[in-house]
């Protein structure tokens, strides 16, 4: 085994550390932040300059066919700087997924599009009451004359707002929470019909509620196997967890780099409070943590491409893994960090933010153990 | 990045697995997996079938008779003999004194004593801890004091594994008071058959005997039994604990109880259904299973940085931080597989020999002793907190 990066591999690293230098500076991010659409363009441009929204798209659409090591490079990066951008919705989740399921009309249409950053697609299957249950879909698409309509809504729809298109699921035969009878469709997310709330996350990236009144669709709308789209779903939803783990990593890190920074310089006492051992083991422990979140993280991307149950096992230990430790670490560093921890102020308040969220996207610690214990 | 297991680690280990299969006798594999007491002579019945394969020192540099392996064949080795049932190899010679013999013994040291570490002709022990000096090991009082060609040594050792059945113990002694208190501490080499020497058991929770107080009145010892300088055996005992950083991660203990979990709880019922199928403990076995998978990829990423000179230097604690909490928890949990039945405590399940009529008993009474004396791993080796410390003076740097 070598956990090294290779040549192309460290040199991937350097343009994403050179893209967290440049482009995300903390102040700058609150100003992106609160944009209009949540995130800056001016980043979105470099991005696709650098090549990186192409980063999982196989080469004949403009692609670089990286791998889960990429991956997992890529997003380590962005965790570390708290990008706004909706890299991973498009570029990781929804661009793949379309790569995967999508017709060879589809795909010439659009994937050299989303490479260059021109179109962003978003996934939209979490419903009101789903929870984190893919296979929980009251979404309707009825067969029409020359097509489909659908019905329903979409919750907390990764960075929504800014989809030109969306990868809708729908139920097309059976009941509520059957496994069979879902399919995925293919959605102008300026169709008449569609209607997009958009909210700020508690991390500062966008989620929007996606209302579908009567949408009708042309029968080409219909992306992979009528009726059978769950496992396609599974595989889209364990790759953005997968990237959420990585990030979750990049996020611990630099968190923790700050919180030691900090545990250096502030003095009580006449002396660094880092000098104090009750506060030292706090600091051990979640440095115990973020090496546990890498190491299973390092798994999860052994087994991405893998069978289908290797691959739900190991996303279920590293999303579950991750999110406890995140949580933890974000706990520990607001409290070394005093009342300064609490302030608005610090980027230390927004790491921790951003790790409560990646726990509860795309489903928990509770719903990974459930879904591992069912594999075991 | 390569994440797979090489085609030859596979194949080492296979044929690890099949030698494993062939030669651990049944007697050995089934007290070990049922948690019960190993005696002196099973140790060295398993580790002269090693060594005869040669085998025998995992660790060692061929020169020296060592199976001159890579770290991850190490790990592997230790991975298929852990699971299969086979004992640990006794640390004490062949991974404590052995390669501090190789570093800093005389040629005339290491053709003395490394021939029967290997073949366990020699059981060693180690004489490290006092009452007094713990966590703080270099309080160290225990003294040697220069008499013509010998040493006159005097004082007490505590919690020395296995000193009842040992000829040998390497001793960190005072040779001199002054100064730092690091420093006038030297590494001799003590026959336990010395007059002199006492050997008092110290019975543990698990109604056990493994650890002992050794007491030395005037044992007389020969110059020729010093390893490296006098006064500068702190450096070799530090030497000794960033030895084989890798071993301290326990994965292969770690490894055989999950699958000991398992097994026992699946063979245990709850509602008449399986326990293992019971939402409340499986949720549990989940949770350490993935703990464990996380552990044994942090060691593997260890093992890569090892061979590249890189790190921190914190790894290393963290795993053995990690390996202590996951095999704490896992001998907590197959405890709770047994139920209101762990509560009879019968010492004599963990020799083995015992035909108890306790519920369930031959199947259950070593768990609870089992949780019992696993309470020592994160105490022993450096404790947690010592650990942390550890951790945290490299990173903060304060």
């Amino acid at each position: 085994m070598d956990f090294s990066l290779n040549e192309e591999q460290q040199m991937l690293a350097d343009l994403v550390a050179r893209f967290v230098e440049r482009q995300c500076d903390f102040e700058a991010r609150r100003v992106s932040a609160a944009s209009d659409r949540g995130w800056s363009e001016d980043n979105w441009t470099a991005l696709a300059e650098t090549g990186l929204l192409a980063l999982a798209l196989d080469e004949q659409y403009g692609g670089l066919g990286a791998g889960a090591e990429e991956m997992l490079v890529v997003m380590e990066a962005f965790g570390r700087g708290l990008v706004l951008e909706p890299y991973l919705a498009s570029a990781l989740v929804g661009a793949p997924l379309l790569q995967r399921v999508g017709s060879a009309q589809h795909k010439e249409h659009l994937l050299p599009k989303l490479a260059t950053g021109e179109l962003r697609i978003s996934l939209a299957t979490l419903e009101p009451q789903s929870r984190f249950d893919l296979f929980d879909v009251s979404c309707i698409a009825r067969e029409t004359q020359d097509g489909f309509r659908l019905e329903g809504r979409k919750s907390v729809v990764s960075h929504g707002d800014s989809a030109d298109w969306l990868i809708v699921s729908a139920r097309t035969c059976g009941a509520q929470t059957d496994r069979h009878g879902i399919s995925l469709f293919l959605i102008d997310a300026n169709s008449p019909g569609v209607i997009v709330r958009s909210f700020a996350g508690l991390d500062g990236q966008r989620v929007a509620e996606v209302q579908f009144d009567g949408v009708n669709v042309a029968r080409d709308a219909l992306l992979g196997p009528m009726h059978e789209a769950l496992e396609d779903l599974e595989w889209a939803v364990d790759r953005a967890c997968f990237a959420l783990c990585a990030e979750a990593v990049g996020c611990m890190d630099r968190l923790i780099e700050l919180t030691v920074e900090y545990l250096q310089t502030r003095k009580q006492f006449g002396k660094p409070i880092g000098t104090f051992q009750v506060l030292q083991h706090r600091v051990a422990e979640m440095l115990g943590l973020s090496e546990q979140a890498r190491s299973i993280t390092h798994y999860a991307a052994a087994n991405l491409n893998g069978e289908h149950d290797d691959r739900a096992r190991a996303v279920s230990a590293a999303k579950t893994l991750v999110g406890r430790a995140g949580r933890l670490i974000g706990q520990h560093a607001t409290q070394l960090h005093g009342g300064m921890g609490m302030t608005d102020e610090l980027a230390a308040g927004w790491f921790f933010k951003r790790l409560t969220v990646i726990d509860m996207t795309w489903g928990d610690s509770d719903h990974y153990v459930e879904r591992y214990g069912t594999l075991m | 990045m390569d994440f797979r297991e090489s085609a030859e680690d596979q194949a080492f280990r296979l044929q690890v697995r099949a030698f494993v299969e062939r030669e651990l006798p049944t007697d050995i594999r089934d007290r070990v997996l049922n948690f019960q007491h190993l005696g002196r002579e099973d140790y060295v019945r398993w580790q002269r079938i090693l060594h005869q394969q040669g085998w025998g020192a995992p660790g060692w540099p061929v020169a020296f008779g060592g199976a001159g392996w890579t770290a991850a064949q190490r790990n592997i080795f230790d991975e298929e003999c852990f699971t299969a049932g086979a004992p640990r190899q006794m640390p004490f010679g062949l991974s404590m004194v052995a390669p501090v013999l190789q570093k800093f013994g005389t040629p005339q040291q290491q053709a003395r004593f490394l021939p029967r570490i290997l073949d366990m002709s020699d059981w060693w022990c180690q004489g490290y801890s006092e009452p007094g000096a713990g966590s703080d090991l270099s309080a160290l009082r225990c003294r040697a004091d220069v008499s013509g060609d010998n040493y006159v040594v005097n004082g007490q050792k505590i919690w020395t594994s296995f000193a009842q059945w040992a000829n040998w113990i390497f001793c960190l002694v005072r040779t001199h008071s002054e100064g730092r208190q690091q420093e006038g501490i030297s590494f001799l080499l003590i026959d336990m058959s010395t007059p002199g020497i006492q050997v008092r058991p110290i019975k543990t929770l698990d109604g056990g005997h493994d650890v002992n107080e050794v007491f030395f009145d005037n044992v007389r010892v020969s110059r020729d039994n010093l390893v490296g300088e006098e006064h500068k055996g702190w450096a070799i005992a530090k030497y000794l604990l960033g030895h084989e950083r890798t071993n301290i991660a326990g994965l292969g203990n770690c490894k055989r109880f999950m699958r000991r979990l398992k097994e026992i709880a699946a063979s245990t019922q709850k509602h008449g259904r399986p326990l293992l199928e019971d939402v409340r403990f499986r949720d549990k076995v989940v949770s350490i299973e993935m703990e464990l998978l996380a552990h044994e990829w942090s060691l593997l990423r260890l093992i890569d940085q090892e061979g590249k000179g890189q790190g921190k230097g914190i790894e290393a604690s963290l795993l053995k931080i990690r390996g202590s909490e996951i095999q704490q928890r896992l001998t907590e949990l197959i405890m709770e597989c047994a139920g209101p039945y762990a509560v009879p405590f019968v010492p004599e399940a963990l020799e083995g020999d015992a035909d108890i009529d306790t519920a369930n008993g031959r199947l259950l009474n070593a768990l609870a002793p089992h949780y019992l004396d696993w309470r020592k791993i994160s105490i022993y080796g450096g404790s947690n907190e010592v650990q942390k410390n550890i951790i945290a003076k490299l990173t903060l740097g304060l």
